[in-house]
């Protein structure tokens, strides 16, 4: 009886338009009821006054504020309905499931997302692996793995021109895939757009709430929780240092496309020159990083986010990580013989971590942005709400 | 031996422990519950009470020390000590300053919901991050904390503190706090306190504990009946109106129902009973409580239509909902006829102005009893919602009598080194009635006295001790 119940409600639901939530978006939806109802959380993060905006929550809803929620810990510390209470409030949980799956579900193409859902680590390492033996094996049958030094010349290993088409064409269909994905969920959780005045300084305000990673500061600016209920600010640092790192080193890149192609100037660049300074800040920023990022995973309160999620979580960091110590030292050995070796491995880890960017832990940040973007335009459009109380 | 014992894990155990380590003891804290049920009511607040002259930090415009003690005194009715009630208000325009200095985080004043900027400060995250930044200060400063540790009596000799006892268990020190609450989750007690109403029933047995399971009053009934002086009487207690679902204990503020002044209110023969438009919101919260108490059954029923949908705190529970009135009235297990005839003649009754739910407005009833004197709106616009409603009991008033050093009284006589603080004296402020964020005012300024006051008595006794031994 109770499931013919259900079905019937599904069928009627879908009659109206109105899409079923899946459990783990149900639970969101639960959670959001009883916090909308306490709100004492209000000051911690935008989730909150994101929430008072609203009575029910939809399945668009409940993405728009999953992938607002940075996972913070503050409003899970702070509730008087976490668990052992059997409202078993854990907002954070709750709303890292859901994100997690968004990832997955607004991949493109579709099949992808279903094949990255798992196993994060196993996959990002075999990848890396895969990708460096493929590439060894490409240069021994070249017969050139160790050699002569060859004075940082990476073309004389690999050809400059099938270097930038392998990873250019990879990085497009990432950033293309991810475009895709992050342009389905914005158009499923906003309605509508403010004014173009509006809209322009919403867009600042949340790059603004990007750049300084805002919301991880837990409201008064002393950080967000980890181990326990107390506060720190590390997490904010070690994003900041791979972020940053990640921009730099990308910088690099970009810098070193532009000598080759616009002033003619072909690598190896001295250590003083732009690229190779980018190139090493942007190593050192994004070894301190991932290594503070996953040192704070491991010690991470067991009740915080979703701990599946921790093999893809964790094997981004590793690969970031892995990026940036092979990058660092094809540059120290580049004199060396070794360099070929050095090489390969470095871009096979850059090939594995290109190729997951869309499904993968990369993407909260574009999500979050997205999220965040939603937040500062909906913030600027007049509440119909007119609630009265205490 | 320990030198300042603090019994209870509140807000008022707390600020008494911490002050008591300021200055210089050795503190043991004494808390019944086990550790993720620590705190007892205060992780379930959310603001303080606080007197200001100018705009200060989180607080706008002014809130003056007379204007505080006008409305504890509207509010009391005169069941107020003016000397203690004054010192609590003066105390807290100067404890945020402290507050922050062990971790608390007050909130800037946001939202629409917070529009009680002017009088109260509200703490980021609610009264449980407050309650873990102090403990986490109390740690840091090494105050010993035993949780699972519910004291079941103390050692008296002639009005001074000696020990206490745990069960077989005996713990001494030189001074004691006692901040164990009041006795609200005592059910037994409750009963005895609201007695047997004219139709045989007990109406206590149908009330909810919007707070902790673990204030059971041992403490406070110990005390009296060791001869301390009492304050307040056992059946006052804040009581409001909270939905039938919430659980036993610690519903919290989620579980309050918000829209009974934009409708009606039925008792369990569906009819009226009160004006549900008499007031604004903070009185009437506290008085819907005592009223659902007194109606058979000890059960209400907010009515509204959809017209107020998106004018009150979204519920946590959502309400019963149907298109027509007699279908509501079967939702809701009320006699159909009866429900619609009660609707019917307010409907008739509403006299409908200018409708404005945030101010006292013109629209109201006519030549109805009771009367709706304001937001009266015929129910007319379908879907309907009931939320059904119990008495829910915030905190009791029953207490212990105290001077300015929060000192616990044998026949008008103070204990040397026995104090008390927050709940277990806020009688002697807080006689009746409620106004937001003063259980927190006073649990913080009497918390903070007793903890110096104890501190003084044990380490002015460590001082005795050198002498006599010299
Ligand atoms: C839902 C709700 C919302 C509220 N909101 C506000 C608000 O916003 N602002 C405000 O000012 N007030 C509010 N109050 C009132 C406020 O909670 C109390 O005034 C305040 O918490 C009292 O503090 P206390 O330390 O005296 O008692 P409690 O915080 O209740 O602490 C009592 C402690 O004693 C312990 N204990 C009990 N018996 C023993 C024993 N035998 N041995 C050892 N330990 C024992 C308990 O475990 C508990 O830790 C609210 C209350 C509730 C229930
Ligand atoms: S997380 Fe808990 S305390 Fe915070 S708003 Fe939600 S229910 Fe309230
Ligand atoms: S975990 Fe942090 S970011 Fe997420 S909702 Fe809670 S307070 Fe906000």
């Amino acid at each position: 009886m109770p499931r013919l119940e259900a079905l019937t409600r599904e069928a009627s639901e879908l009659a109206l338009g109105i899409i079923p939530l899946n459990a783990d978006e149900a639970e969101v939806g639960r959670v959001l009821q009883i916090c909308n109802a306490c709100r004492y959380c209000e000051g911690f993060c935008a989730v909150f006054p994101a929430m008072t905006r609203r009575l029910e929550f939809g399945k668009a809803d409940i993405h728009y504020l999953s992938n607002l929620c940075h996972n913070c810990g503050s409003c899970l510390h702070a509730c008087q309905y976490a668990p052992p209470h059997e409202f078993a409030v854990n907002v954070p949980k709750a709303m890292a499931t859901v994100r997690g799956k968004t990832y997955a579900d607004y991949a493109w193409p579709a099949a992808m997302g279903a094949l990255y859902k798992r196993n994060g680590l196993t996959l990002s390492l075999a990848t890396a692996a895969g990708l460096a033996l493929f590439l060894l094996l490409a240069v021994m049958r070249q017969g050139s793995l160790i050699h002569a030094p060859l004075a940082g010349d990476f073309y004389a290993v690999f050809p400059h021109n099938l270097m930038a088409t392998m990873f250019g064409i990879v990085f497009g269909f990432s950033m293309l895939a991810l475009m895709i994905g992050v342009a389905r969920f914005w158009r499923d959780v906003t309605p509508g757009m403010a004014s173009s005045d509006a809209s322009l300084s919403a867009a600042v305000e949340a790059t603004d709430n990007v750049l300084r990673l805002k919301y991880l500061g837990g409201g008064h600016g002393e950080g967000c929780n980890n181990a326990d209920d107390a506060f720190t600010l590390w997490r904010k640092r070690f994003h900041h240092f791979t972020f940053y790192g990640f921009m730099l080193c990308f910088a690099s890149t970009s810098v070193a496309t532009l000598y080759h192609y616009l002033l003619k100037l072909d690598a190896p660049y001295a250590l003083t020159s732009l690229p190779v300074l980018l190139g090493i800040t942007g190593g050192i920023g994004l070894l301190i990083g991932p290594a503070g990022l996953l040192w704070l995973n491991l010690q991470r309160h067991p009740a915080h986010g979703d701990a599946r999620q921790k093999p893809m979580d964790r094997g981004f960091i590793a690969l970031l990580f892995l990026i940036s110590l092979t990058g660092l030292a094809l540059m120290w050995w580049r004199d060396s013989g070794f360099m070929a070796l050095l090489l390969a491995v470095h871009l096979g880890v850059v090939l594995a971590l290109f190729l997951t960017l869309p499904y993968g832990k990369f993407a909260h940040g574009f999500y979050r942005g997205a999220a965040l973007l939603k937040f500062a335009i909906e913030k600027r459009m007049p509440d119909r709400l007119r609630l009265e109380s205490e | 031996m320990i030198d300042v014992l603090v019994i209870g894990g509140g807000n008022a155990a707390l600020c008494a422990a911490l002050m008591a380590r300021e200055a210089g003891a050795s503190v043991l804290l004494l808390e019944a519950a086990p550790r993720e049920w620590r705190g007892g009511n205060s992780p379930h607040t959310r603001n303080l009470r606080c007197m200001h002259d100018v705009p200060q930090d989180v607080l706008i415009e002014a809130y003056p020390e007379e204007e505080y003690w006008q409305d504890l005194l509207k509010v009391t009715g005169g069941l107020t000590n003016e000397k203690l009630a004054r010192m609590a208000i003066r105390a807290s325009a100067t404890c945020r300053d402290w507050m922050r200095q062990h971790g608390v985080h007050f909130q800037p004043p946001l939202s629409g919901a917070l529009h009680v900027a002017r009088t109260n400060a509200f703490f980021m995250g609610g009264g449980k991050a407050l309650m873990n930044a102090y403990y986490r200060s109390a740690e840091k400063l090494g105050v010993q904390v035993r949780y699972n540790a519910p004291v079941d009596a103390i050692e008296l000799d002639d009005g001074r503190f000696k020990a206490v006892r745990i069960g077989a268990e005996r713990i001494e020190a030189k001074a004691c706090v006692l901040a164990a609450g009041g006795f609200e989750s005592n059910r037994e007690w409750l009963r005895e306190a609201w007695g047997m109403n004219e139709s045989g029933e007990w109406p206590a047995d149908n009330f909810l504990i919007r707070g902790t399971r673990f204030n059971m009053g041992v403490l406070l009934k110990f005390m009296i009946e060791a001869g301390a002086d009492p304050v307040g009487d056992p059946g006052q207690s804040h009581c409001v109106a909270i939905d039938a679902r919430a659980p036993l204990y610690d519903g919290g503020i989620c579980t309050r129902v918000d829209c009974v002044s934009l409708g009606i209110m039925l008792n369990r023969n569906a009819e009226r009973f009160y004006d549900e438009g008499e007031d604004f919101w903070p009185k009437r919260y506290a008085i819907w409580g005592r009223l659902v108490a007194g109606q058979p059954g000890q059960i209400g029923y907010s009515i509204i239509d959809a017209k107020a949908v998106g004018r009150f705190m979204p519920p946590v529970f959502p309400g019963a909902k149907a298109d027509t009135l007699p279908e509501l009235a079967r939702l809701l297990g009320l006699n159909e006829d009866a429900f619609v005839n009660t609707v019917e003649a307010f409907n008739a009754a509403c006299r409908v102005g200018t409708f404005d739910h945030t101010a006292l407005d013109d629209c109201h009833t006519d030549g109805l009893t009771p009367a709706k004197t304001h937001w009266a709106l015929p129910l007319d616009t379908p879907p309907y919602y009931g939320y059904t409603l119990r008495p829910g009991i915030t905190f009791t008033y029953l207490g212990l009598k105290v001077n300015e050093q929060a000192a616990v009284h044998f026949g008008g006589v103070p204990s040397a080194n026995l104090f008390v603080a927050g709940e277990m004296m806020a009688g002697n402020v807080l006689g009746k009635g409620y106004t937001a964020g003063v259980g927190m005012a006073i649990g913080t300024a009497f918390g903070r006295i007793a903890g110096t006051q104890a501190a003084a008595a044990a380490t002015g006794m460590k001082k005795e001790n050198a002498h006599a031994a010299a």
